[in-house]
């Protein structure tokens, strides 16, 4: 008689392993990091550069000078780029986060040779033509005014902005920043940024000797070495006093809420354990806040927690958009969520859940050679080593329920959060 | 689509840097398929390639099956699936326990659940979904809540933001017969308010069977290991028919339809929406080709003449349902500041016309071709995304013709294109929707 009641045997989960990139410096300096596997023939080719001189008289302009990245060079109009993109089925995005400015470009491999120049006139030939930006302005403009409708929207810019004030971090656009942008701005911020001496690039995929032979080429020899060293300098970064900022919607059906601190960084020793304790909180479907105040109480379709690690700050931030009528409830059970892991021992039971939960999740992230390249990305700009996914698993695999108090303890303080409430409460 | 599972837009474990638009179809997916003495279907997907498995059930229900005057069932039916079976009272703790999660969706035309886990314990994956297609607990306790889960993400999703109404107002304007005049969230909240067990049991019994569902088992697995799982926990299900489906059909449509809405919004926005044949026309695939002539890419034509060259618009879409009965091949797009509606709407049919009128240049039918191409090898790329197709090309009537889109794709000419144009985009055949923003006082 099959057994239904009862789980079939479980085995431990390992095999991790990943796939470490070989490096390779260009002459003017670049250095290029090859991820190689997978069995189809593409890549992923990413430049990364930090994002150096943040103005808060004109604090835009990193972000548009990213946005406008294929709007335009010394030899192909946006219209022309576009064409040609998309004519050889290849995707080229440029990315930004208030750390880097980046390009990606996703090809097959036998249209690499037609693309890396392209590539290269982004890189170093960009106009920002003025009708180009007077387009970015009036659409981003519109996008703007539809997201300050949204109020999930507006709780993370309202609790950003707060937690890191008039930093990069905390920045968020205002509908006048668009206004101000100036094309003489932004082709200063782009020849400034935009460097070889201050670019990295990742190549992942199936790589062949003959394309890093071909980018040595175009992105090391033709591309000439800058003598200017940018300075990043580090944001001042204070800790906010506790506060609650809320901002009442009228016809509001649910409010959004957003709560959190200052935290570590990726690089701290204590942010596996970290990690594993925002887990177990907010940062898996059975999560307590999940198991709670969705699948107890029904406030919410969802609410979670995690943890930004950025280059020179981290934070810890808890979200959900719940019923009007319950914006207080809920705000008094994530608090009593909080404490509890501060007070009270977790079972076993819960910890080997957690524990194998995010182990499984873990090997399930290195889903393709791009995911290992991701991966390395992550270690590479938190200054980490190879050897760092080896002592998180150790860390997950030993966490104790003293351990998950501690922690607790040390880095989660619901009186000292950040809360934000955009609805009603 | 609405998913089961909110996903959490701070993790930041998970990041879709792929950014393709829709994934269409993979190509070359080997796969074995054998099919249990109670009706229901398997195919396997080997690929070595990853220490995980995926396990992926479609089940041959969704929102089109509906009461009209029960709907947003199929979905809130979805998210009870997870409440609890026969023998096991709750899904997702056993799952994570072993290092698994999931999600599930429910569209206009199916519902679909899946499972990724580290293939050692692939069983799990068996036990688990084995026990709910036998029977579910039918805890009153999860009704309760999942009803107000459900009431909370139509708040979420559908009236606590701009522009979120739409399909609940494009949908009956374009439908007036055909059930897929209402949303897969329903017509309204009341409907999932009154979900009563009663009816949950009798949809239960009535479509999660063996017969009504495809399982697909990709990743690091053997053929013979899963006809073993399958017969050890599927095979005692019993059999039951698979139930009959008579939908109304949708008359063809024979005058323009027009709806102007005044909402809290802050953009005026327009939508038309015109009726495809279903995913099973020949027709279908020229159709697609036509959203990405038009829409897909930067130096697609609706983005680059409407957007980037006349300003008249500051984004625009074009895309089609893909629903498997007759669909709808919808535009959508914000005028910008300053252009009159009147103007904005013009600038469209315009495009529509050109297509009509002109043979699209074989470079340009080309170029949404390599796109097309690309795209299908990128997407090799994932299990999960070639375990889900699987199953819907099964559902569409045989799971190898994954293998054979490509080739439907590339056969497309500019003359179907042109055949396809002056068939789809007549005003008659058209519903337009338009928002415009409250005039405060």
């Amino acid at each position: 008689m099959l057994n239904r009641n009862d789980a079939p045997a479980f085995r431990p989960i390992d095999g991790l392993h990943i796939i470490q990139p070989e490096k390779h410096q260009l002459p003017n300096g670049i250095s290029l990091f090859v991820i190689n596997g997978g069995n189809e023939d593409l890549v992923r080719m990413e430049w990364i550069f930090d994002n150096a001189g943040f103005d808060l008289q004109k604090p835009l302009l990193n972000l548009a000078v990213s946005g406008m990245l294929l709007e335009g060079n010394r030899v192909y109009t946006a219209a022309q780029l576009a064409e040609k993109i998309d004519f050889y089925g290849a995707f080229l995005q440029p990315e930004f986060s208030a750390d880097h400015t980046s390009l990606a470009l996703y090809s097959l491999n036998r249209h690499l040779p037609q693309l890396l120049p392209l590539v290269k006139e982004v890189l170093t030939g960009s106009v920002f033509p003025q009708k180009e930006l007077d387009t970015y302005i009036r659409n981003h403009k519109q996008k703007l005014q539809v997201s300050l409708r949204k109020n999930d929207f507006v709780a993370r810019r309202t609790f950003n902005s707060y937690l890191f004030g008039r930093s990069p971090y905390g920045y968020v656009p205002l509908m006048e920043d668009y206004d101000q942008l100036a094309r003489e701005d932004l082709l200063n911020t782009y020849h400034r940024n935009l460097i070889s001496s201050n670019c990295t690039i990742l190549l992942s995929g199936k790589v062949n000797d003959h394309m890093i032979e071909r980018i040595r080429q175009i992105f090391g020899d033709e591309w000439p070495a800058t003598t200017t060293t940018l300075e990043i300098e580090k944001p001042d970064l204070s800790v906010p006093t506790a506060t609650l900022l809320y901002e009442e919607r009228a016809g509001a059906l649910q409010s959004a809420i957003r709560l959190g601190n200052q935290a570590i960084q990726r690089n701290h020793p204590d942010f596996p354990a970290l990690q594993f304790v925002n887990t177990l909180l907010g940062g898996y479907f059975g999560s307590r806040l999940m198991t709670n105040i969705r699948e107890d109480k029904g406030y919410t379709y969802g609410i979670g927690s995690g943890i930004a690690s950025l280059k020179y700050a981290a934070f810890f931030t808890i979200a959900t958009e719940v019923g009007v009528d319950v914006t207080a409830a809920t705000l008094a059970e994530i608090e009593k969520e909080i404490n509890a892991l501060r007070t009270e021992p977790v079972k076993s039971d819960e910890l080997e859940l957690v524990r194998n939960y995010m182990l499984g999740s873990l090997l399930g992230s290195l889903e393709n050679i791009f995911s290992h390249a991701d991966k390395f990305k992550q270690l590479y700009f938190s200054g980490l080593d190879a050897g760092y996914y080896q002592r998180y698993s150790a860390v997950i695999k030993a966490m104790t329920a003293e351990d998950v108090h501690n922690i607790a303890n040390k880095y989660l303080n619901y009186d000292r959060m950040v809360k934000v409430v955009i609805g009603k409460l | 689509m609405l998913h089961k599972n909110w996903l959490s837009s701070i993790s930041e474990a998970k990041k879709n840097y792929l950014c393709l638009h829709s994934i269409k179809f993979t190509c070359m997916i080997h796969f074995s398929r054998f099919t249990l003495a109670n009706g229901l279907r398997f195919l396997v997907h080997e690929d070595a390639a990853t220490p995980m498995a995926v396990l992926n059930i479609l089940y041959d229900v969704g929102a089109r099956d509906e009461d009209p005057e029960k709907t947003g069932f199929a979905h809130l039916f979805e998210h009870l699936m997870f409440g609890g079976s026969v023998h096991i009272p709750q899904f997702d703790t056993p799952l994570q326990r072993v290092g698994g999660e999931n999600n599930a969706f429910t569209s206009n035309d199916i519902t679909n659940y899946y499972i990724s886990l580290p293939a050692v314990n692939l069983e799990t994956a068996f036990w688990l979904e084995s026990d709910r297609m036998l029977s579910l607990a039918f805890s009153e306790k999860s009704l309760e809540t999942q009803r107000q889960v459900v009431s909370e993400e139509f708040k979420q999703r559908y009236l606590n933001q701009p522009y979120g109404d739409v399909w609940l107002k494009l949908r009956p304007l374009a439908y007036q017969v055909h059930p897929y005049q209402w949303a897969t969230i329903g017509k309204e909240l009341a409907h999932i308010e009154d979900a009563s067990m009663t009816d949950v049991k009798a949809f239960f019994h009535k479509h999660y069977l063996p017969t009504n569902a495809i399982v697909v088992v990709a990743g690091n697995v053997k053929v013979e290991e899963v006809k073993l799982l399958a017969e050890k926990w599927f095979g005692p299900i019993p059999f039951a028919p698979k139930p009959d489906r008579l939908l109304p059909a949708e008359p063809e449509q024979i005058s323009a339809r027009r709806q102007i809405v005044q909402a809290d919004v802050p953009l005026k926005s327009l939508y038309i929406a015109f009726h495809i044949p279903g995913r099973l026309d020949p027709a279908y695939y020229t159709i697609d080709l036509i959203t990405d002539l038009f829409s897909r890419g930067q130096s697609s034509r609706l983005y680059r003449h409407l957007v980037k060259d006349l300003g008249i618009f500051t984004e625009i879409h074009a895309y089609q349902l893909g629903s498997l009965d007759p669909g709808l091949f919808v535009i959508e797009g914000k005028p910008a500041p300053q252009v009159p509606l009147e103007d904005a709407e013009a600038a469209i049919w315009q495009e529509l016309e050109s297509l009509k009128s002109e043979l699209v240049p074989d470079e340009e039918l080309q170029k949404v071709k390599n796109k097309i191409e690309s795209t299908l090898i990128f997407s090799q790329m994932n299990i999960m995304e070639k375990a889900m197709s699987l199953a819907f090309y099964e559902l569409l009537g045989d799971g190898s013709q994954i293998n054979q889109e490509a080739g439907h794709y590339l056969a497309v000419s500019n003359a179907s294109i042109q055949e396809q144009a002056r068939q789809i985009f007549r005003k008659e055949n058209s519903s337009t929707l338009i928002y415009l923003p409250l005039q405060h006082a």
